[in-house]
């Protein structure tokens, strides 16, 4: 470490102004702050800073990423197993999961952070951190034998589209990594819906056994075959079809915990997620009139992205309302909309992606009315 | 009339054909008739010939009007611009039915729609009503021109990347597909013609430092 740090104080000078590479200072600027915490401090005022800066916010989400991934590149290998009728042990499977999920991050980081450096480069900006968290939530969203350059164009409309129009990190309206599953979703369907997707090596069909059908339950309840769905238990653990990181609630509540414990993600959101999607559910079950509409409101929050969503993508600090009632108000209206869409609508079968960029829209018009009600109520106050 | 006339192409004449190419682009500068421009840009070949009979109807149209400019009440300006519009469109709506029909009934409802766009009501009143017909006959051409441009590019796009087609020749090799190539769906649907009439706008803005907003 300290001949690293020495090694970049020693070439810094030349990345300064009017050194010899003074144009790729924000690329420098980067590297250096990504290893160590910068030592730039306030130069006006009294400012309390604290050492979490966004990188080490950033890397935090990412850590509570890993039991998805790991777990995602695992259940990747199990249904690969399954759906060829193998046996393998346990490092087997993860190894193949390993083998095909690993490609799909690294085109994701690579694109992404290929497009943030030249744009900060090109605006003379410090590089944004924002992508080391969409660059590996893009490939948990996705199916595992999604082809590699559609990973890399998603990537590219998400970064370019989805952000830097908007002026970067902190500006987007949306969420990057919904914005690339939705692109590819809708350019692309036949690669990330139906049945073949989401099971590796089932799309070019090798040695898949008849039995297997690589449904997801999700599917399945939207086809009404209410007696297909796995065990609760299997649903809980995610030992089911689906997006590389989105089957098990297990794992993302590892990651909640984590993010709740360090006070990154927002609570209230969460809970307020989930209160929305149950109240939705309980809706349905009271009306009932199809076999999907019946099953219990809390199976829902296991199937499909809805955990995931809701823990990961709707708590996104920058597309998220801000102010504690509208966060509120927010995360009920994604889980209301997600099991609405996805009980109602056959083309959708999951509604959390939809739900969760619709609300990203709504975000800044729920902060709006949230400050407006609370101007008038101390207004109010005042007057009396 | 006026003793010192006034050379047919002067520079002023020539920049009423010119500046809406993109100084004043009706569709990426002042955003009028995005509409149509959503619609019918799925294909090259529609959008050129939409494009084709905007020119035309705006043109006779700005030209008519001009020429009325003095006669017409300005209580009744509307309508009397309305029915000139209409009878243009109606014109062309049936020469594109006798001769190419096929493109007639892919434009369907858009052709009709003309009538509605915005940007010519909005040049017959900004222009036509106050100047010659010379001149109206250049602007009209101008600003149609602007909004053609723009569609057979926004076409040219769609096509290429939605369908791999461009004028409906197969222009990406069947061998690219062998490759796992797959034609963006999306490029077919209606919010990608937005998306690439922004990209539009964000290149010109970038390109064009008059555009530049001031805060």
């Amino acid at each position: 470490m300290k001949s690293l740090r020495r090694y970049l104080d020693k070439i810094k000078p030349h990345f300064e102004k009017g050194g010899k590479f003074e144009k790729l200072h924000s690329t420098f600027d980067a590297f250096e702050t990504f290893m160590f915490v910068p030592d730039k401090v306030t130069s006006k005022g009294a400012h309390i800073r604290d050492s979490i800066d966004m990188k080490r916010t950033m890397a935090i989400v990412v850590f509570a990423l890993l039991p998805t991934v790991i777990f995602g590149m695992w259940n990747v290998g199990f249904h690969h197993f399954k759906a060829t009728g193998q046996e393998g042990t346990m490092f087997e499977l993860f190894w193949l999961g390993f083998l095909r999920v690993f490609p799909i991050i690294i085109v994701s980081y690579l694109v992404g952070l290929g497009i943030e450096f030249a744009f900060a480069q090109y605006r003379g900006h410090e590089v944004n951190e924002g992508f080391l968290v969409s660059g590996m939530l893009i490939p948990l969203v996705l199916p595992v034998d999604v082809p590699l350059w559609m990973v890399a164009l998603a990537t590219a409309f998400a970064v370019v589209i989805g952000k830097e129009v908007f002026g970067g990190t902190g500006m987007n309206i949306l969420n990057p990594a919904l914005t690339a599953r939705a692109f590819l979703f809708f350019a692309y369907p036949s690669y990330m819906s139906g049945n073949e997707v989401w099971t590796h090596g089932m799309m070019s069909g090798e040695g898949i056994i008849d039995s297997y059908t690589g449904a997801t339950p999700l599917a399945d309840a939207a086809a009404g075959n209410i007696s297909n769905l796995p065990s609760v238990s299997d649903m809980f653990l995610g030992i089911i079809p689906g997006s590389i990181g989105e089957t098990s609630t297990l794992a993302i509540l590892i990651g909640a915990a984590i993010l709740l414990f360090t006070g990154i993600g927002s609570a209230r959101i969460m809970i307020s997620t989930v209160v929305g999607g149950l109240v939705m559910g309980l809706i349905f079950n009271l009306f009932a009139v199809n076999p999907f509409m019946e099953i219990p409101a809390w199976e829902h929050l296991l199937l499909g992205g809805f955990a995931f969503g809701a823990v990961f993508m709707a708590t996104d600090p920058v597309s998220a309302a801000q102010t504690a009632k509208g966060k509120i108000i927010y995360g009920f209206l994604i889980g209301f909309f997600a099991i609405l869409i996805r009980v109602i609508n056959p083309a959708y079968p999951e509604g959390m992606m939809l739900a969760i960029l619709l609300m990203n829209v709504f975000a800044p018009l729920i902060d709006h009315y949230v400050i407006e009600g609370n101007i008038k109520k101390r207004l109010k106050r005042a007057k009396v | 009339m006026s003793a010192e006339k006034e050379p047919l192409f002067s520079g002023k004449n020539i920049k009423l054909l010119t500046e809406p190419l993109n100084d004043s682009n009706p569709i990426t500068v002042q955003v009028l008739g995005i509409c149509s421009a959503l619609a019918v840009t799925v294909k090259l070949k529609p959008a050129f010939v939409m494009a084709l009979s905007v020119v035309i109807v705006m043109a006779v149209s700005n030209v008519v009007i001009s020429l009325l400019r003095k006669t017409i009440p300005s209580r009744i300006r509307i309508i009397v611009q309305l029915v000139v519009i209409a009878s243009m469109v109606i014109l062309v709506d049936q020469v594109l039915k006798a001769f190419l029909f096929d493109i007639s009934k892919q434009l369907s409802v858009f052709v009709g729609l003309i009538i509605t766009n915005c940007i010519i009501m909005g040049r017959l009143e900004a222009f036509a009503l106050s100047n010659k017909p010379w001149q109206s006959l250049l602007d009209g051409i101008g600003n149609a021109t602007g909004y053609g441009v723009i569609l057979v590019i926004v076409a040219f796009f769609r096509e290429l990347l939605g369908s791999g087609t461009v004028w409906g020749y197969q222009v990406i090799p069947k061998s690219f597909y062998d490759f796992g190539y797959e034609n963006n769906g999306l490029m077919i649907l209606p919010p990608m013609a937005l998306i690439v009439v922004g990209a539009i706008i964000w290149i010109q803005r970038a390109k064009n430092k008059k555009l530049v907003e001031s805060n």
